[in-house]
């Protein structure tokens, strides 16, 4: 089959190449519908990325998350026109302890691996997921970013110590809303207070039970288990502050990718026994978890539904780049591309 | 019903000294056809797929198909002469095999045109659901120089002219009204289908092309073609 895939080949340069894809008895054909922009391909389209980074990367095609129809199935168990989402981790080993987001082996779409902006794509049968027909579909072109949410505090449940009392979260961004919103689900006990540095962003977050702007925290607030959402310069500013408002023995994890290394208080982490655990990513479980919340929560849903900041229809190559421009200023919320290349 | 015809009856003349018609030449490890056939079967709507061919390369056809595409949608008919008596000779086996009804829609696209795009046939698909008429262009990049014996007798504005790709779609009860007046002379030396509609008077309507969309004619064109195509690791 020949397969138009739409690949960056330089900072703000898409051209279509063709590519003779081979599709085997175990993979499934899909067209993709609607598809999401992560901050990881903004740096990419922008150039922000390490030279070396992009010189070993590109051409390649970005967009990782998102939601499409089935159109060829060669086993027949998927009908034509099924929605799927799709699973940009695609691990070629398995491993009875390192999960397949952090296997060394493993590739990532639109990470050194062709991502989403295709006509078709050809994917192992293990790396789609039929998406329940309650979930709208521009909402469900961002399921991978409520994966990796799950992900996350899967591995805070695996991690923590018994006080869920207090849930912090750092970050007034996609994934600290995101998150937000599956911890109202997930920690229902619990009392969620989200920390950001903007109000106006803060402001969405009507369901949590107390807001902060990071410059007027109390000095005895504390959380009994916190959450880094900021990533980039922010990280080392939103470390600090939660390990001086986290009670002691607390789990911290960390969410945010920063491009830089970032200084910690190691002291006052290890005078108060904190323990940090990195996230990135994830795996199937984790896509799967994702849909039965869901599907089983209607106001997760609705609440989601708020996260979709821009939306247009892109049917060229000029217009991918022009979504992507418009992307880079959206103040509020997911740019969604509905795909019809 | 919505039809898909591929019409694979050149003889590959303009090809130069091969042995087999263009659209039987390799590209990509598989004949040229089967790349076109391929992304038709990928699309639900279609109720039936026809391969028209020459009659001499009928078997040949149906081996192929056999061999690297499973679905039954696909037919493989005999073509005619030249283009519109093939295109009609497709029409005529939709007529005698399949039930008529008023909104029917043929797809129409050149075998040598592999490069064609899901979102080129669905527009085709949109536009031909309410259109007689539907015709893929792409704008013309060089100017156009109308003329004969060495002699310019227009040069039309570059703004207003296009290049003519396929798919061509149509309502197929418009188009068989439409072929029913032409004369015979102009059944004979009409080379665009298209112009069938217009000179009964219905409008056609423009979808857009791509400028990969090409025509595989030519040797040029095949390793063009060639070059284009990565294999994925």
């Amino acid at each position: 089959m020949l397969n138009q895939v739409y690949r960056l080949v330089a900072a703000r340069q898409f051209e279509v190449q063709t590519v003779a894809e081979t599709v085997t008895a175990n993979d499934v054909v899909v067209r993709p519908r609607y598809l999401s922009v992560c901050h990881a391909d903004t740096r990419y389209f922008t150039g922000q990325r390490a030279q070396a980074v992009l010189r070993k990367k590109l051409p390649m095609a970005l967009i990782h998350e998102g939601v499409a129809e089935v159109v060829f199935d060669p086993q027949g168990q998927l009908k034509p026109g099924t929605l799927v989402t799709m699973i940009p981790n695609t691990p070629v080993a398995h491993d009875p302890i390192i999960k397949e987001n952090y296997l060394p082996t493993s590739k990532f779409r639109s990470s050194g691996y062709d991502g989403f902006m295709q006509e078709f794509i050809c994917l192992h049968r293990d790396r789609i997921l039929p998406v329940p027909r309650e979930i709208n579909v521009e909402v469900a072109a961002f399921i991978e970013m409520v994966s990796v949410g799950v992900h996350g505090l899967t591995q805070l449940q695996r991690t923590m110590d018994a006080d869920q009392e207090v849930m912090g979260i750092w970050g007034d961004g996609n994934l600290g809303y995101i998150t937000a919103t599956l911890v109202k689900q997930l920690f229902p006990d619990s009392r969620l207070i989200v920390f950001g540095r903007h109000q106006s962003k803060l402001n969405y977050f009507s369901f949590a039970d107390q807001t902060y702007v990071v410059d007027h925290l109390p000095e005895k607030l504390k959380v009994s288990q916190a959450i880094e959402c900021t990533g980039g310069r922010g990280s080392e500013q939103a470390i600090d502050q939660i390990i001086h408002h986290i009670k002691p023995m607390g789990t911290i994890i960390l969410m945010g990718v920063s491009e830089e290394p970032v200084d910690i208080d190691t002291r006052t982490a290890l005078a108060e026994g904190l323990t940090f655990r990195g996230v990135s990513r994830s795996g199937r479980e984790d896509f799967e978890r994702a849909l039965q919340i869901l599907k089983a929560s209607p106001v997760t849903r609705e609440r989601l539904q708020n996260l979709v900041g821009l939306k247009r229809q892109v049917r060229s190559v000029k217009d991918m780049r022009t979504f992507f421009e418009a992307a880079l200023t959206n103040y509020w919320g997911k740019a969604v591309m509905e795909w019809d290349v | 019903m919505i039809y898909a015809q591929i019409l694979a009856g050149g003889k590959g003349t303009r090809m130069g000294n091969v042995p087999m018609p263009k659209q039987f030449l390799t590209l990509a490890g598989k004949p040229i056809l089967i790349h076109t056939v391929e992304k038709f079967v990928l699309e639900s709507r279609f109720d039936a797929i026809l391969v028209v061919c020459p009659a001499d390369w009928l078997s040949h056809t149906q081996e192929i198909i056999r061999k690297y595409i499973s679905d039954q949608r696909v037919h493989v008919v005999t073509g005619g002469n030249e283009r519109n008596e093939t295109l009609m000779k497709g029409i005529n086996y939709l007529q005698q095999h399949y039930p008529r009804h008023d909104d029917d829609v043929i797809i129409t696209h050149d075998a040598v045109r592999p490069f064609i795009t899901q979102r080129i046939i669905n527009d085709n698909i949109e536009a031909a659901l309410v259109h007689p008429a539907v015709d893929t262009v792409v704008a013309a990049i060089d100017t156009i120089v109308q003329g004969t014996d060495d002699q310019a007798s227009a040069i039309p504005v570059r703004a207003n002219m296009y290049q003519g790709q396929t798919p061509q779609s149509f309502n197929i009860k418009a188009l068989v009204t439409a072929y029913q007046k032409l004369t015979a002379s102009q059944k004979a030396s009409l080379s665009d289908s298209c112009k069938i509609c217009l000179l009964a008077g219905q409008p056609v309507t423009l979808v857009r092309g791509e400028s990969f969309n090409f025509k595989i004619t030519t040797p040029y064109d095949l390793r063009v073609a060639s070059a284009l195509v990565e294999k994925r690791d």
